[in-house]
């Protein structure tokens, strides 16, 4: 590996000064950005490891909103939302293996945004809130495109707000070697209509599919996606499907996300 | 260099490292514990995994300086004190579930943790749990089976899946 200087702040203010160096980056549960940097994808000359501040860790589920610190791992996740937000437990603990969801944080995933990773698609679907060591940012304007976000330099994922929907259900299509998600669908169904955020299809990473989010809020069923389809164009095409295969699998997953929710 | 201190198998040890330095190469470059296997070093194969405060994680993705004051268990770590094989350890040897024995150690971590949090898992959870730990020889069948023994469970009926 190559040399660089590694910080392991225990409170996100003397993270935030760390990350203040030349060419500093954060290091969260590592398990993507530890194989970058051995593939020599990422080449900072400081990781700022946040896996020892304590503020930034666990579960509170207060008045209808689960709220996760960004340094919360999946594993944690899954244990502690199992009864308040069952689908999202359920998508944590599909992530990866024990071993990845040991170490592995929501922050992290958040941040990275990789466009088939399982959390994106739940932020977006829950119209979470992203907090940093700055501001709140709506999930709707986080994501940005494939790997990247609306986060600046140096800004760091504290927490995640997710308010908690009547029901909802991930449905992940697993690319079996990697375990992320060859398409995922995340439906949640709120008072004022249904979200559905789609990951691992679009080349532009997580996306809404708004026309069925119309379809369901205006009749939540099965059959109200009948004749509803998504084009290939855009959609990410490899060794694993090609782009009219995702974009396929995109509706069929919709249907059994509805069945499952209702 | 950094100083790091942790317990690795029980015994204090403390030793300056660079930043860079990986917990596989800690372990077996500087402590000379080489049954933590590197695999793939990516953390997709498993070969590597360690218990970090009792829970198991892939040493090949993490930082030594990241252990800092952690308790830190590995293959030579889980012997009976009188040096004969753990109940896991001699049912991989009773159902002869390795053949090459590369990703034994880091399959006998993962079982470890696995019967702590559920000692009698059924075969599904067994394999389930095992999606981290690749192996290359035995298609998996005789691993379960040991693990599933390990747990005190009758395996005779168990048939290849």
């Amino acid at each position: 590996m190559y040399s660089f200087e590694l910080e392991i702040p225990t409170t996100v203010a003397d993270a935030v000064a760390a990350l203040g160096k030349d060419e500093a980056q954060p290091l969260a549960g590592g398990q993507t950005l530890i194989p970058s940097l051995k593939a020599r994808l990422a080449a900072p000359s400081v990781l700022v490891s946040l896996a020892q501040i304590d503020e930034i860790k666990g579960v509170t589920i207060e008045g209808g909103t689960v709220t996760i610190g960004g340094g919360t791992t999946h594993a944690t996740v899954a244990a502690e939302v199992a009864e308040a937000y069952p689908a999202l437990s359920y998508l944590a603990i599909n992530i990866g293996d024990p071993a990845v969801r040991n170490r592995g944080t929501i922050g992290g995933s958040l941040a990275n945004n990789d466009p088939s990773a399982c959390y994106p698609a739940a932020a977006l679907a829950s119209g979470a809130t992203i907090v940093t060591n700055t501001r709140e940012i709506a999930a709707d304007d986080y994501f940005e495109g494939m790997f990247t976000t609306a986060l600046e330099e140096g800004e760091i994922v504290t927490a995640v707000k997710f308010p908690v929907p009547e029901a909802a259900a991930y449905i992940k299509f697993e690319q079996p070697a990697s375990r992320f998600a060859l398409v995922g669908v995340f439906l949640a169904k709120y008072a004022d209509g249904v979200r559905v955020a789609v990951t691992g299809a679009s080349e532009d990473g997580v996306f809404r599919w708004s026309e069925a989010e119309d379809a369901l809020s205006n009749s939540f069923g099965a059959d109200a996606l009948e004749g509803l389809s998504l084009s290939g164009d855009g959609m990410i095409s490899d060794l694993h499907g090609s782009g009219d295969y995702r974009a396929h699998l995109i509706a069929v997953l919709t249907k059994r996300a509805v069945k499952a929710a209702a | 260099m950094t100083k790091v201190t942790m317990t690795v198998n029980g015994k204090a040890v403390s030793k300056e490292v660079s930043g860079n330095t990986l917990m596989t190469e800690f372990l077996r470059d500087e402590l000379h514990l080489t049954g933590t296997h590197v695999g793939c070093d990516t953390s997709q194969c498993g070969a590597c995994v360690i218990h970090v405060d009792g829970e198991s994680v892939k040493a090949c993705s993490i930082f030594a300086a990241e252990a800092e004051g952690a308790s830190v268990t590995t293959i030579e770590g889980m012997a009976n004190a009188d040096g004969s094989l753990s109940v896991i350890q001699q049912a991989f040897q009773d159902y002869h579930g390795l053949q090459c024995g590369f990703c034994t150690p880091g399959m006998v971590m993962s079982a470890a943790t696995l019967l702590k949090d559920n000692p009698k898992p059924t075969e599904h959870e067994v394999r389930e749990y095992l999606k981290g730990n690749i192996c290359r020889c035995t298609g998996y069948h005789n691993i379960v089976k040991a693990i599933l023994a390990a747990s005190g469970q009758d395996v005779t009926g168990i048939a290849a899946e």
